[in-house]
């Protein structure tokens, strides 16, 4: 049980990382994508809008902590 | 060679470079203090099981649909180049402590000198664990990153050579330093890898999910640099605001 709690506190590590906020912010965003896409609009702007929004976040809540 | 497979090649060297100066480093450290022979073999167990990961995972990622591969790669990508890239601009701004390999090697050094006696002739548990630990972790975002953007571009030989240059330059580097190899510009190519990272993962996220981009593959050739002049700015405004800070440049490294 140990065993398999380190490996998924490795994996969370391994993926996430130190801000959980971007991985979810990620996958929100590909869900938006996807669903704009579905819907016949344009969709391509969204990601880079995202990107740019979470790296933000993210480093202003570094900055400032 | 395309511009993709250029950008595949150069992702996949650099960010391989990077890794294995960290496990070059952790190597070297078991290696003086404690016995060379235990630490290569933990070093070369851990290439072969890395090796035997790409092997098992690399076609059944390929064998994926393209569009369910791009989107879910490209997710991966983008969430792992923006964490590389986060840690590049609070190192570059100076909120963040460099990676220092030196200090890295000597508290290496001292763990593995307060390790205990080394065992006799046979092969010594400490540093063989230590080194095949240090080469399986670091190597495993390496063996990501090859498996991702080898597959996405169907190329995953290419991927592989790019990393098995990285790791004989870096290998060779350390065989003629015989040391650490404290004067690689860590945080640089760290930065160039979360740039790339960071672009890829928005270009196939955006395919996989269904979108569209205005020129096609072209795209990539706008998306990397804008990529790359955000990141820079995100370091000067940063820079700025450490400047302005009560205290300067001292108050926030290390944070």
């Amino acid at each position: 049980m140990n065993r398999l709690r380190a490996f998924a506190l490795f994996l969370w590590e391994f993926v996430v990382g130190d801000d959980w906020r971007i991985a979810l912010g990620v996958a929100v965003a590909l869900g938006v994508t996807a669903a704009v896409a579905g819907a016949g609009a344009t969709a391509w702007w969204i990601l880079p809008v995202a990107t740019v929004a979470l790296l933000t976040v993210s480093l202003w809540r570094a900055a400032t902590r | 060679m395309t511009g993709s497979q250029v950008g595949l090649a150069l992702s996949v060297l650099l960010a391989c470079a990077v890794e294995a100066v960290e496990a070059l480093t952790i190597v070297l450290a078991v290696g003086s203090t404690r016995n060379w022979r235990s630490a290569l073999t933990g070093m070369g167990v851990a290439l072969l099981v890395l090796a035997a990961l790409t092997a098992a995972l690399g076609p059944a990622i390929t064998a994926l649909p393209i569009g369910v591969l791009r989107v879910v790669v490209g997710g991966l990508l983008l969430i792992f180049g923006l964490q590389w890239l986060r840690k590049a601009i609070l190192r570059a701004s100076g909120l963040k402590a460099l990676h220092d390999e030196l200090q890295i090697y000597d508290d290496e050094l001292a763990a593995a000198r307060g390790a205990g006696a080394v065992g006799g002739d046979g092969i010594d548990g400490y540093a063989f664990l230590v080194a095949f630990k240090g080469v399986l972790l670091e190597g495993l975002e390496v063996v990501f990153i090859v498996l991702t953007f080898g597959a996405n571009q169907h190329d995953v030989g290419l991927a592989a050579a790019a990393a098995a240059v990285a790791i004989a330059v870096v290998v060779a580097a350390g065989v003629a330093v015989r040391g650490p190899l404290a004067r690689v510009p860590e945080n640089t190519l760290k930065f160039c890898v979360g740039v790339m990272l960071t672009s890829f993962g928005i270009f196939w996220g955006t395919e996989g999910a269904g979108g569209h981009w205005p020129g096609g593959d072209a795209a990539l050739l706008a998306i990397i640099p804008v990529t790359l002049g955000l990141a820079l700015a995100m370091v000067a405004a940063l820079r700025r605001r450490m400047a302005a800070a009560p205290g300067g440049d001292e108050a926030a490294v290390g944070a």
